[in-house]
């Protein structure tokens, strides 16, 4: 049997999200359609940065959807569907992770130093639209980078919250992390971060504490 | 007397805007004196809007195709199975 998920232009593209999950409840292959490709780009940025790896990537974002709409009944609608897919996403990028044993630094239950390691090393500051400087895809390059170079733990934390932007107890919850973890992870991150976009942003010809 | 370690602990509370009244008239009396804490936080805070602000590449073609014919496989045989 043919089935067509209709991926070519939608008369549904405004239709709101809730009544789309209604309507691929009931079979409408259309409507399923129509919430993967309001995804489908988030859910594979988000595989890409917690896997690392395109071809992991691109399987989890397969089995992301094909599992939501194996599931779509077990979906509450409490949530967002996003929000729920997320958490699909988050759990096969993670045992893609698992599975590359050879891999010791992927783990993302290691026990992370407690130390205090948020020291913070270059301190200057940043034009008030440092990014201006830098082409789009420049600037893609840059922010991959510096986010490619966190370390799992941090990078995951990071990720949802501030790319994809759950709260901390949707973050919390999709990596199995209790709140003050991902509080710490997330500081962490953002100050790691902060420091390494330093290097492109800063205000030029400016020496840190030059406003002193 | 709020130090600059206790700035830190409290930055990402900060800037979420997720702390008290009290806390927050704190740490901001602490950056009107400590401009090193003052300039941690305001890159620390562009810092998270520059990568809110970038949206996904779309998603390739050939990843959008593979997509969907593994979407398509997969309804399909849910259907068959029900109408078995």
């Amino acid at each position: 049997m043919m089935v067509t998920v209709a991926m070519s232009v939608s008369s549904q593209a405004g239709v709101d999200e809730s009544t789309l999950v209604a309507q691929s409840r009931q079979g409408d292959t259309v409507a399923f359609g129509e919430l993967v490709r309001r995804y489908e780009a988030k859910i594979f940025r988000l595989a890409q940065h917690v896997t690392q790896n395109r071809e992991d990537a691109e399987d989890v974002l397969q089995e992301t959807f094909m599992k939501a709409y194996e599931h779509l009944d077990q979906f509450q609608g409490n949530s967002k569907f996003y929000t729920w897919i997320v958490r699909i996403a988050v759990n096969q990028a993670l045992m893609k992770l698992r599975r590359r044993k050879t891999d010791k630094s992927v783990s993302l239950d290691e026990t992370i130093d407690t130390g205090e390691d948020t020291i913070v090393r270059e301190i200057a500051a940043w034009d008030e639209d440092p990014e201006q400087r830098f082409s789009r895809e420049e600037l893609g390059g840059i922010l991959d980078t510096a986010v490619e170079s966190l370390e799992p733990p941090y990078r995951s934390v990071f990720v949802l919250r501030d790319i994809e932007e759950l709260s901390t107890e949707e973050t919390a919850d999709a990596l199995g992390l209790s709140i003050p973890a991902v509080k710490s992870r997330l500081l962490r991150a953002r100050l790691q971060l902060r420091e390494k976009l330093t290097r492109y942003f800063k205000r030029k010809g400016d020496d840190a504490f030059a406003y002193m | 007397m709020l130090t600059c370690r206790d700035f830190l602990n409290e930055l990402s509370d900060y800037l979420d805007e997720t702390v008290d009244k009290e806390v927050l008239a704190k740490l901001e009396h602490h950056i009107t004196e400590c401009p090193n804490c003052w300039v941690i936080a305001d890159t620390t805070r562009k810092t998270i809007r520059i990568y809110k602000g970038m949206d996904p590449h779309p998603l390739p073609s050939d990843v959008e195709s593979r997509l969907m014919q593994a979407l398509e496989k997969k309804i399909a045989a849910g259907k068959s199975r029900q109408t078995t």
